[in-house]
């Protein structure tokens, strides 16, 4: 323990004078970049928070989730309602996603805790489409349609209307959750998920209360993609039923996978493969998702743990 | 219409919704019991079988015609083709992972899954495409409902199918290899057994399944897509489960049940028919926290 502990110390910083250099490089993209640069990365950072959100579930507690989106649903309907019906401001969504989206985790995560591994990827998915259903056809949530014009939220007296605001907002937030990350990963938590994923039975013994584990993991991990999902709907102004469909949980999931499950600096790059590959290639326009599902198909035979693997074997 | 004639007709709409998905329920339940697999591309296979049955019935149509003639060959030559693309995914995908552990098997079945779909979207464009047949409407009436041959030879297909499957795994030696299997593959290699060679055929007589399902539907329905895999390989995982996953009869029950509950469900004021997804899932959720071992299933204690 004392030999990893001074193996970290020693390796640190190295390690934090690279992280500074690319968080300055980050923040200073904007001082050049145009338009359509900043619309794909902002993009980037969004989807390396939703992924480090479900990197909770599947890559620390080791469950699968393929309804993933439903809790960025659940964030962006709460923003949505909270400033077209409540009239309110858009700050007081946050606070009440978190609550929404505790709350769907808990939803989804205590009945399933004590299926089968495998059972449970199907529940999940299976609650996807139910919440994706629900705000289809439900008339509060607009339908089909969905929610259009809501307003922009101002902060410190600046209204957030550029993309240019929008970058550094998503790049704090992927910021925040890459430090959430880290401290979770490191924590008391963070092990008992860990041993958890490697082996439920001996946690079990060790005194490892598995249900409230699991379901923390699942809470965290829908607090993410909630607060992800309230300033995707300030940003987007209008929302509507499709964003969340199976599809977007699979690419969530396929950033986690790609770029290496559990391992932090792995998952970020994931979700930047996946925002940032289909723009360089822009050829492959509709075979996006072809080719997608080959690179994860190639990536489980070849390298099941990512391309920036964490140090587990994950078999 | 009265009423009796509403519960008629929704009778034999769910028994031919629940027939469709009982024949898909079969292969998923039959993979699951002896591997374990949960095969998230089973749904696919059904619509690539209805793609396979498609450009069949294009061939034989010239000289068979577009009637049943024409549609029995396409059916076989389609459950053929795609009880091979099932031999061939698990060979590719599923074997090198047998030992893995599971989370990274049911990514790697996600995979196999979208590559279908999407290997199919980008050939097809996405579009609809019209399964026409000669097939009319000629049929006899019942009472208050008319039940046309179409229908009749449906619900027989699948019954048909669902008893030579369970003849084959109760009463000849492949089957018993494959009960034998889902028991302890180790044991099975001592005892001579070749595992991968069953759990091949395991795969070819499911995707097979799933393919007559597949072409089936497209009959019946008219219109075949590249998506038409995803909902209903949702629905008969839920129709093996409520069966008991893993037990072939379990896998019938569940199918007729699931379609039957659709069919009289779509008439619930209230829920309808745009409803009627959310109340499958609840339904599957239910089962899973209540009753996971389904109506039919033994208990099981996951193996570590």
């Amino acid at each position: 323990m004392s030999t990893a502990i001074a193996a970290r110390a020693a390796r640190s910083p190295r390690g934090m004078v690279l992280s500074a250099v690319l968080i300055l490089a980050a923040l200073a993209i904007p001082l050049f970049a145009n338009g359509y640069a900043l619309e794909v990365l902002s993009e980037a950072w969004f989807y390396v928070l939703l992924c480090l959100g479900l990197n909770i579930v599947v890559g620390f507690a080791g469950l699968l989730d393929l309804g993933y989106a439903a809790f960025f649903a659940v964030g962006a309907y709460t923003a949505g309602l909270v400033t077209l019906k409540l009239g309110l401001s858009f700050w007081f969504s946050l606070p009440l996603a978190v609550i929404a989206a505790s709350i769907a985790g808990v939803i989804i995560g205590g009945p399933t805790l004590r299926l089968r591994s495998d059972y449970l990827a199907i529940v999940t998915l299976g609650f996807g489409e139910m919440v994706r259903i629900a705000v289809r056809n439900l008339a509060v949530t607009g339908g089909a349609s969905g929610l259009v014009g809501i307003s922009r939220p101002y902060l410190f007296g600046y209204k957030l209307d550029t993309i240019g605001s929008y970058y550094y907002i998503f790049l704090a937030l992927a910021l925040l959750a890459v430090a959430a990350s880290h401290r979770l990963e490191n924590s008391r938590i963070g092990r008992a998920w860990k041993y958890v994923r490697s082996d439920e039975d001996a946690a079990r013994a060790m005194g490892i209360n598995h249900a409230a584990v699991k379901l923390s993991a699942y809470m965290l991990g829908a607090i993410f993609a909630s607060i992800g999902g309230c300033f995707y709907a300030a940003k987007m102004t209008a929302i509507a039923p499709e964003t969340f469909n199976f599809n977007q949980s699979l690419l969530i999931l396929l950033g986690v996978v790609l770029g290496g499950r559990g391992k932090i600096p792995g998952v970020m790059l994931g979700a930047i493969v996946v925002v940032v590959a289909p723009e360089v290639f822009r050829d492959i326009g509709s075979m996006r998702m072809l080719v997608f599902a080959l690179s994860l198909l190639l990536i489980m035979l070849l390298r099941p743990a990512g391309i920036w693997p964490e140090r587990w074997r994950w078999g | 219409m009265s009423l009796t004639a509403i519960f008629l007709q929704q009778l034999a709409n769910g028994l031919i919704l629940g027939s469709f998905y009982a024949l898909v329920a079969l292969g998923y339940s039959m993979v699951y019991g002896v591997i374990k697999l949960l095969n998230f591309a089973h749904g696919d296979l059904y619509m690539v079988g209805a793609f396979a049955g498609f450009g069949s019935l294009a061939l034989f149509s010239g000289w068979l015609g577009a009637g049943w003639a024409g549609i029995v060959p396409s059916i076989l030559l389609s459950m053929l083709a795609v009880g091979l693309l099932g031999v061939l995914i698990d060979r590719v995908a599923y074997r090198p992972l047998r030992d893995a552990p599971k989370l990274s098997v049911l990514i790697t079945a996600l995979a196999v899954s979208m590559v279908l779909e999407n290997t199919v979207l980008a050939a097809t464009g996405g579009q609809f495409t019209a399964f026409s047949t000669d097939l009319g409407f000629a049929g006899i009436d019942l009472g208050l409902v008319h039940v046309t041959y179409t229908q009749m030879v449906l619900v027989g297909t699948s019954v048909v199918l669902m008893v030579v499957l369970e003849l084959f795994v109760s009463r000849t030696r492949y089957g018993r290899a494959m009960r034998a299997i889902a028991i302890d593959q180790d044991a099975c290699r001592l005892m001579g057994i070749d595992v991968n060679r069953t759990i091949a055929l395991t795969f070819f007589i499911g995707s097979a399944l799933a393919a007559a399902s597949g072409v089936l539907a497209g009959v019946y329905y008219g219109s075949i897509n590249f998506f038409m895999g995803f909902l209903i390989g949702l629905k008969a995982f839920t129709a093996a489960v409520i069966g008991g996953i893993g037990n072939i009869p379990g896998a019938m029950l569940g199918g007729l049940l699931l379609g039957l509950l659709e069919a009289f469900g779509t008439q619930i004021p209230g829920i309808g028919g745009q409803w009627k997804d959310v109340f499958v899932f609840a339904f599957l959720i239910l089962f899973l926290v209540f009753r996971p071992t389904g109506l039919l299933g033994k208990p099981e204690v996951e193996r570590m």
